[in-house]
Formats: C-alpha cells, structure tokens, sequence
C-alpha cells in the first residue's frame, strides 16, 4: 500500500498533478492512497519551496514542476521495490 | 553532473537539438525579406504607404519576436536548472542586510519562480533566518525581471533598453526590500509563519543534460504557448501606432515635462496584470511617439511588479499593514526610478 502525498494550496499545477497520480496508479492497478496536503505548516514540513510537490510514502519526488506520467510510474515503482 | 553517455535517445536528442538550431537560424534570417516580398512584391502595396508600413513591421515582428522568445527562453531555461529556490536559500544564509538584498535581487532574476510558490518560499526563506529585508528583494525581483518582458525589450528596442530595465528592477528591489528591512515589520508576518519547522534535508533533484534539455523545451512550449497572443495583439496594437499616430503625439502627456506621468503610470499599471507580454510593444510604440522612457519603464515594472493577485496570495503571511508597506514601498520605489531615467536620459 503506497501514500502518496499532493502538497500545494489547490493551485491549477496541483490538481493536474493529483489527476496524473491518480491515472498512473489506475493504470498500474495500485493499491494507493492519495492525499491533498494544502495548509502551509504541513507543507513546509517536507522542505520544499516551490508548490506542486509529490511525495511517495513520505519521500518528495518532485517539486515546483508538473511531473510527466512516465516519471511518475517510476516513481511509484521504486517506492514499490522498496515498500 | 554525470556526463551524458552517448545512448540511442540522447543521440536522437541531440541530433533534434542541432537540427532545431540550424533551422531556427535558417528562419531567422529569411523573416525580414519575406515580410518586405508579402506586403510590397506580393500585395503591392507602396513603400511609404500607412498600411504597407503597419504591415512590414506586423509581419517582420511577429515572427521576430516569437523566434527569439522560443530560443532565449530555452536557453535561459537550460541556465535556470541549475538554480532551485533551495539552492538560492543556500546562497543567501548569512549574508547580512545590504549585500544580502543585492545578491537576493541578482538570484531572483536567475531563480525560477512563480508567483503560485511565493508562500512557499517566502516561509522557507525566513525560517531559514534570511531577514526580511533580504527575503523581499527576491520577491520583488523575481516576478518583475521576469524573461518574458527582458527578451522582448530586446527583441523590439535593442540591448540598452533591456538593460536599462534589468537596472532599474535591480535597483527597485534593492532598495526597496533594503527599506522594508530597516523598518523591522517582523511581528508583522503572520505568527504561524515563525513557529514552522521544516524538517530534513531540503529536495534537490539530480539532473542528466538530457533532463535540462527536456525541462528547457517543456518550459518553451508552456511560456510561448502562453503568451504568443498576446504578442500577436500587442504588435498588432502597436504597428498600428507605429503607422497612424503622428511623431510626438504623446509628447505633452507622457513626455518628461509632465511631472504627474509618472505615478499616474504606477498607479495605472498596478491592477493591469499578467498582459506583460503583450504590453511591451505597446510600450515601444509608445516611447517612440514622444513618452518619455523613464515613465514607460515605471509603467511596465508597475504592470509587472505590483500584482493584485500576488498580493492576495502573500496576504496568507503577511499582515495587513506589512502588505500595504509593500506594496507601497515598491510604488515609491518604482516612482523614483522612473523619475531618474526621465532626469538622466
């Protein structure tokens, strides 16, 4: 079971990376869950200074971009060697 | 930074990457000839006519311009990957106030940011113990020496005008973050902005030159998809007065003698926002119909610089009279630079 973690405050950036998170964990059948972290204290605990941000099971993968589907399906496939 | 092997899709990428080049070049250089051939060989319309005039200079601009937007913004992208905020952040930690807020202001202009992240940062950078002072001149920076409007400023009216709004948005940030330093509105920033405590080590990503490339042309085709329109309505406006309004028709009301141009300028420009693009040449028509440069230029960092939008989104940390000196520090600011240009040129 993978946690992923969406950190920005409801910018245009941060839906469309929850809408690719979610589209890569449908087409690889995962079983995920995935948060919207949108209050600044919580995001700042991750350490990023620019919004989007991704996190696997508590690990930033990205920040400040819109990641492409493909990175982020090897994202989650480490995060799944690992786990 | 790894070297970049020679594998089947970085060669392919580097061949695109030349070919791109080549034919960016080949384009560049035919778009004059092929403007002047459309509207007086093909068209037939007279060289000294209103409308031919209008016209060659609509079809000569827009490619012009929309070439060099493509090509600067890449290669300024491809310089940008190797500046994140963190590493800013890094480059900031103890400088003291003063060369704090200029190297802030010169790490603003190479940093990428976005006003979407201004929080963000604003909170990682004073909790890291950059001062306030030193963290406003990047904020001030960043957005209004943005790449858009400098390449622009090149592309219409050469490397001194460009510069010349480099220096003043420089300078603006400077002083200005320099003066909200000096009045220690620190208790003004929202009180759970102090009481984060960001843990770990900050995100760095690692990054192969087939990556920069790649992030660089995504960055391309996200800017000019964005701001081509804008382009095309702001020459299209301004090859309008560059063929129909009489020379120094401006003159009496943006010209230097008009003392009140400026902050009228500033004043205007506040709720206009994120039309930077198709406001320089409009600019341009401007300046050349007699308004003087110095008020152009507060007129254009005011567009710019001074966004209610950004505004409503740095009201999440900041309290309302710090907001307000802000704002207001950087209208002064912006006001007396533009005053200076208008005296010294």
């Amino acid at each position: 079971m993978l946690t992923i973690k969406v950190l920005g405050s409801g910018c245009a950036n941060c839906k469309r990376v929850e809408q690719i998170a979610r589209k890569v964990i449908e087409e690889m059948a995962l079983e995920a869950e995935v948060i919207k972290v949108t209050e600044y204290p919580d995001i700042m605990k991750y350490n990023i200074m620019s919004t989007p941000g991704l996190v696997v099971n508590e690990k930033v993968v990205s920040s400040g971009r819109i990641p492409t589907p493909a990175e982020v399906t090897t994202w989650l496939t480490d995060a799944l060697e690992k786990a | 930074m790894t070297v970049l092997p020679l594998t089947q899709p970085n060669k392919r990428l580097y061949i695109t990457l030349t070919i791109a080049i080549i034919a960016w070049f080949i384009a560049y250089n035919i778009v004059q000839p092929l403007a002047d051939w459309i509207s007086y060989s093909a068209l037939g319309l007279a060289r000294d006519s209103h409308l031919g005039e209008s016209l060659a200079f609509f079809l000569y601009d827009v490619p012009k311009i929309l070439l060099l937007l493509s090509g600067m913004v890449f290669l300024i992208s491809i310089v940008r990957t190797f500046f994140s905020p963190e590493r800013t952040r890094a480059l900031l930690g103890g400088k003291a106030e003063g060369v704090g807020n200029i190297f802030a202001a010169l790490l603003g202009i190479v940093t990428p940011f976005c006003s979407c992240s201004a929080v963000p940062l604003f909170i990682g950078f004073v909790e890291s113990g950059i001062p306030l002072g030193v963290t406003f001149s990047f904020l001030i920076a960043a957005p209004t020496i943005n790449e858009v409007a400098i390449i622009l400023l090149f592309g219409l009216f050469g490397w001194k005008v460009a510069a010349l709004y480099i220096v003043s948005g420089l300078t603006v940030a400077i002083v200005a973050g320099f003066i909200i330093g000096k009045l220690k509105m620190e208790h003004y920033v929202e009180d759970f902005v102090w009481q984060i405590k960001s843990g770990g080590q900050a995100f760095e990503e690692k990054m192969t030159w087939a990556d920069r490339i790649e992030r660089a042309w995504d960055s391309v085709k996200e800017i000019v998809g964005k701001v081509w329109l804008y382009v095309v309505i702001g020459i299209a406006v301004g090859a309008g007065i560059h063929g129909y309004v009489p020379e120094d028709a401006l003159a009496s009301v943006l010209g230097k003698q008009a003392w009140w141009s400026v902050p009228v300028a500033v004043l205007i420009g506040i709720p206009l926002y994120s039309n930077a693009a198709g406001i320089v040449p409009i600019v341009g028509a401007l300046i050349e119909k007699g308004a003087s440069v110095g008020t152009t230029l507060a007129f254009m960092m005011s567009v710019i610089g001074l966004s209610l939008p950004e505004a409503v989104i740095l009201k999440r940390v900041l309290k309302m009279p710090l907001l307000l000196t802000f704002f207001a520090v950087i209208a002064i600011a912006i006001m007396l630079t533009g005053y200076l240009f208008n005296w010294v040129l």
